[in-house]
């Protein structure tokens, strides 16, 4: 039985927001049942009472006195978007009238 | 030999002494950058930019006005790494024509020190990848071979500085991205500790994994421009509060007595019979130095790829979740919200980035993240603790950079598994986010293609590993000066 199958992929692109083109769906789900196959390696491994790492640095995280700082100029960051009006960046419409 | 096939330390000293300009030199690498072999390693290289920064380097010594430590030096920058003045593409279309409206600190800090900025360097897009055939804009060649990779993810940094268009870079390393493309081209690369340079303005790719490192030709040019970069920065919570050594200082130290561990697991199946041999003969070299060289075991390193590739994605799903068509880059047009974010995607990712944004989307979902990324981060404590028992018994880990030496483009494309594990000696030191150096130990018998030696020191302890990278380099037979076939 395959790890992934077409349906999954699918699936996990919607999650991810991202349309795959018809073609793409059979190469990335044969890619991702090999590279699975090879994960699959992690299930041999005793991790019992093991605690994980999310990270390496989170004992040591410094804190910082909360002031008011400059953040970026608002023009500057409105001038890199594709579609903007007034003080705000334009997509398409996601409520119903 | 000219000056910009020197070490960034003598040629500092010779701008300081002024027998050489900030504009000679800036001149220089413009003429080596207009040969159209090197066509490929920048992304944005704008001329007149590369000019006035050293112009105004210039006129302030003439002024007499005080300089940052590297004045008029040229250095060339990832195109991972955001600037003000020059487009940041990360590698990608979705960010083509990209103009941030901020400087990264890394960048931020070279540009208060007075560096000469000579362009964007070529990249995986967004730094994914192990040889530079995932940027949408075209490979890099390898200098030493136009026919092989460069490396990856910081293919553009390692080729620039090896085809001497520039005397230092900055790259970035998650799994082995500065590392493995110094080894391929025959230079130094450093990779700090997690958390020695900010990644304030480094687009992120694995958050807990990602570091901004150096190249350079030699061992005291990758520490001078380190000390410039590294220091806490307020604007990155994980930078951390430690002062930056002075690290030149460190390169010709004793490394008598020095006790250095090379695990089995880095000397066995997979390693090109060439790699071992200008390997085994490095070792040789550091006990000719005085240092005992003791086998060790790291029974966890065949975990490395799956535990590295389980983690990145998962982080890699949720940090490129920005590219969105909103804010920034690409937008390709939907009949609804959703459908613009799913075609902007599509048509601004290339098959690489979708790879991993699927695979960390899958491992992160409901009914999978148990089996995958709870376990994988159980596994990366127990690579971590591989090195804390190592480090017990041993000063520091050395062994080869990369298994194999530059291969042929497309040797490894149809299959990303390949490619993955050609980086299984670098990943388990980012998994334990401990620093890391790649030293050119040889050209390989076979091939004449560069070999890198790989040590790798306890966290914070960059000072020891440039201490020994520098001892080694200097009886190196694949020393900059002694290898390149121009030199």
């Amino acid at each position: 039985m395959p790890l992934i199958d077409r349906a999954q992929v699918l699936h996990v692109a919607k999650l991810a927001r991202l349309t795959l083109a018809d073609d793409e769906v059979p190469v990335i789900t044969a890619q991702l049942e090999r590279i699975l196959e090879h994960i699959a390696q992690l299930s041999e491994v005793d991790t019992e009472g093991v605690e994980p790492t999310a990270h390496v640095g989170v004992d040591r995280l410094p804190l910082r006195e909360d002031v008011v700082a400059p953040s970026l100029d608002r023009a500057a960051v409105l001038a890199a978007a594709p579609d903007t009006v007034g003080h705000g960046f334009v997509v398409p419409a996601f409520v119903e009238e | 030999m000219e000056l910009l096939d020197r070490s960034i330390v003598e040629v500092q000293a010779a701008l300081a002494r002024g027998e050489v300009s900030a504009r000679e030199l800036a001149e220089a690498t413009l003429a080596r950058c207009a040969d159209p072999a090197h066509a490929g390693v920048h992304l944005d290289h704008d001329p007149a930019r590369t000019l006035a920064m050293a112009a105004a380097v210039d006129d302030k010594r003439a002024r007499g006005e005080p300089l940052g430590p590297l004045a008029g030096v040229p250095i060339g920058l990832k195109d991972v790494l955001v600037t003000r003045d020059a487009r940041t593409t990360c590698g990608s279309r979705i960010l083509e024509g990209y103009r941030p409206p901020y400087d990264a600190t890394a960048v931020a800090r070279l540009r208060a020190a007075d560096a000469v900025f000579t362009g964007k360097l070529n990249m995986d897009e967004f730094a994914m990848g192990s040889s530079n055939e995932n940027s949408a804009y075209g490979p890099v060649k390898n200098p030493w071979d136009p026919s092989r990779v460069p490396g990856g993810s910081s293919g553009g940094s390692a080729a620039a500085v090896a085809a001497g268009l520039t005397l230092g870079t900055l790259g970035t390393d998650t799994g082995g991205s500065i590392r493995q493309p110094a080894a391929l081209c025959g230079v130094v690369g450093v990779k700090p500790t997690y958390g020695r340079v900010s990644r304030f303005g480094l687009v992120a790719f694995a958050s807990s994994l990602d570091q901004i490192g150096t190249f350079a030709r030699d061992v005291r040019g990758a520490a001078r421009l380190l000390e410039v970069v590294a220091g806490h920065d307020p604007r990155d919570s994980t930078s951390v509060v430690q002062p930056v050594p002075d690290w030149v200082s460190a390169c010709g130290k004793d490394v008598k007595g020095l006790r250095l561990g090379v695990p089995r697991e880095y000397l066995g199946e997979g390693l090109e019979p060439e790699v071992r041999a200008s390997i085994e003969q490095a070792l040789e070299l550091l006990r000719g130095l005085g240092c005992s060289v003791v086998p060790i075991d790291m029974p966890h390193t065949r975990y490395g790829v799956s535990t590295y590739y389980v983690i990145a994605t998962a982080e890699c799903s949720s940090n490129l979740a920005r590219f969105d068509g909103v804010r920034y880059g690409l937008r390709v047009a939907g009949k609804d919200l959703r459908a613009m974010y799913g075609a902007t995607r599509d048509a601004g990712f290339g098959p690489e980035v979708k790879r991993r944004i699927l695979l960390g989307t899958y491992v992160l979902s409901a009914g999978y993240y148990d089996a995958y990324y709870a376990k994988a981060m159980k596994v990366r404590t127990l690579i971590r603790r591989d090195f804390d028992r190592a480090f017990e018994q041993v000063d520091a880990i050395v062994g080869p950079t990369s298994p194999s030496v530059a291969w042929p483009f497309g040797q490894k494309t149809a299959d990303p598994l390949q490619m993955y594990l050609a980086d299984l000696f670098t990943l388990p030191a980012s998994l334990a986010g401990l620093p890391g150096i790649s030293v050119p130990a040889a050209k390989g018998a076979e091939s004449g293609l560069p070999v890198g030696l790989q040590i790798v020191t306890p966290a914070f302890d960059e000072a020891r590993m440039f201490t020994l990278a520098h001892a080694f380099e200097q009886v190196s037979p694949g020393r900059w000066d002694r290898a390149w076939p121009r030199a």
